[in-house]
């Protein structure tokens, strides 16, 4: 679905006279392949580059090296560049910041429009977006008027209105309360579930990682570690090198085992944790 | 105080008015303001003021909202009343220090005054039945022809909306900023004019520095859901003429020619 070969991208900062001042490489010869279906999701801190990532999918930067194939292809050719972005919708940290249309329904309706959907088609697109976001009911209000979750929801159902096989949420609950953060995340993993839509989620929430189906963690444009949630949740002290926090009760897990307590090598979430102890306690 | 300015809000209701095609309404008002030129009679202005009357009531406006909305003019329309009638030469009928009445002068004030009222009214009642979006729709199909000319009316259309649009955050913002800075000490309220208009420059300087990252986050997300100008674009509501906006065009025609024709 989507295809990294040796990517390398540069930010090249100018003087005023344009000469080269520093090279900052944003990402650093990336190679990985994400698949059809998957619910992938891309850790890292604050400047480790996964923001610049998500922006290579959508074919809002290209590569100063290597190619980046999206649904077979290349975010290079100008003239894919509506298919590439029709296939690989994107949902961007800031809820105020994406919605154009002053209407709800509209707005889910402005990615359509600007593919040339037809008018009958577009309605049955916007009212199935609307009814997979739950957004149904808001579909006349204005957006000043929704939580910032519901607002997210709606870009999410503004991206899902253009049938995409890929979408890519940089960071979507970074500004949002954990409530919406909770509405978001759902949403997202039922449209994984149900339209079989891969997803690539972009946080720095270790938690949100824990049911994906594959992790990706970036430190200084570099994939440094990848494998499944429990491979990687297992690794406490490398994560935290990464400046990566793993959830609490992984953490606590990971302690006591530590301390000498017979647990499992990776607990994600507290329920596993209950179990292990109870387990723990009938010996 | 922004809030409580009515003209070119949007009244909701369900009135016939409401439905009217949008372009309708705009060639009407347009209609409206022409004719308002046009003749120079009491006939005239009792045709427009029926026409004005007729339409509140179709639209279903109460009338002190719409009476509410013609405040802001009040000064300005007392201002050019009074100068018409003291300025206007003619037969004089009577005359008080420098001041002199004329029989031309009351008849001009009188129609000055109510031009502009009819104007306003006529405006209003367009924005107070139609939502700015249809509005931006309706301006950007009628101006279109001005395309072959290289006007960008897609773009410009598309600015107004996404205007629109940012009104309400814009106004919330500076409302933080202005809070912010006045946590840290800042004063907006006291001192003369030139010590007003410095403070705020730490209110304007932040505000426009994050319109400029909002700008930039919006181009960016609308590049990724495709936008790419207004070519080969289709319309979620497009504008369909029906039955009854083919009579409300009649109705106008009737209006100009009544205008052209009344003496």
């Amino acid at each position: 679905m989507v295809n990294f070969d040796q990517v390398t991208f540069e930010y090249i900062r100018r003087d005023e006279e344009g000469n080269v001042e520093s090279i900052n490489k944003a990402l650093d010869d990336i190679s990985l392949d994400i698949k059809e279906g998957d619910f992938v999701v891309v850790l890292g801190a604050n400047g480790s580059g996964k923001s610049t990532f998500a922006k290579h999918i959508n074919a809002l930067l290209e590569p100063t090296e290597g190619i980046v194939t999206v649904s077979g292809y290349n975010t290079k050719e100008e003239d894919k560049l509506l298919q590439i972005r029709e296939n690989a919708g994107m949902v961007f940290q800031n809820p105020d910041n994406q919605i154009v249309a002053s209407v709800i329904e509209e707005d889910v309706a402005f990615g359509p429009e600007n593919i040339g959907v037809p008018t009958e088609e577009m309605w049955k697109r916007v009212e199935h977006a609307l009814e997979k976001t739950g957004m149904t009911a808001y579909r006349e209000k204005s957006p000043n008027k929704l939580s910032g979750g519901q607002k997210q929801r709606v870009a999410i159902a503004g991206v899902l209105a253009m049938r995409p096989k890929c979408i890519i949420l940089d960071e979507p609950t970074a500004m949002l309360d954990p409530v919406g953060r909770n509405e978001v995340i759902s949403t997202v993993k039922e449209l994984n579930k149900q339209e079989g839509i891969t997803v690539i989620l972009i946080t720095h929430y270790m938690q949100e990682a824990v049911d994906a189906d594959f992790c990706y963690v970036m430190n200084k444009g570099n994939v440094v570690m990848k494998g499944k949630p429990r491979e990687i949740f297992a690794k406490v002290e490398e994560l935290k090198q990464y400046k990566l926090d793993v959830p609490q009760v992984t953490e606590l897990a990971y302690r006591l085992r530590k301390a000498g307590l017979d647990l499992p090598e990776c607990v994600l979430s507290e329920d596993e944790f209950t179990e292990a102890i109870r387990r723990l306690k009938c010996r | 105080m922004i809030r409580d300015i009515t003209i070119g809000q949007y009244y909701p209701a369900d009135s016939i008015i409401h439905r009217l095609d949008p372009r309708v309404k705009f060639t009407g008002t347009l209609a409206l303001i022409v004719s308002l030129f046009l003749f120079d009679s009491f006939y005239g202005f009792l045709l427009c003021g029926g026409f004005v009357a007729a339409v509140i009531i179709m639209a279903k406006l109460p009338l002190k909202y719409v009476l509410k909305g013609m405040r802001p003019i009040l000064f300005l329309l007392l201002f050019m009343m009074i100068f018409n009638l003291l300025l206007t030469p003619g037969e004089v009928l009577g005359s008080w220090w420098i001041f002199t009445v004329t029989k031309e002068g009351i008849r001009s004030a009188l129609f000055m005054g109510l031009r502009l009222i009819f104007l306003v009214l006529g405006s209003s009642i367009m924005t107070y039945t139609t939502t700015p979006n249809k509005l931006t729709d309706a301006m950007e199909r009628i101006f279109a022809p001005l395309k072959l000319i290289k006007v960008p009316v897609h773009e410009f259309s598309m600015m107004i909306s996404i205007a629109l649009r940012f009104i309400p955050i814009l106004l919330e913002e500076t409302d933080k900023i202005m809070k912010a800075q006045q946590a840290r000490g800042a004063d907006f309220e006291n001192g003369n004019v030139f010590k007003r208009i410095k403070a705020l420059i730490p209110l304007l300087v932040p505000l426009f520095v994050s319109a400029f990252r909002r700008a930039g986050d919006l181009a960016e997300a609308m590049e990724a859901r495709c936008y790419h100008g207004g070519k080969g674009r289709t319309k979620l509501k497009p504008l369909k003429y029906a039955f009854r906006d083919a009579i409300a065009y009649i109705v106008l025609v009737g209006l100009i020619v009544g205008a052209v024709f009344i003496p």
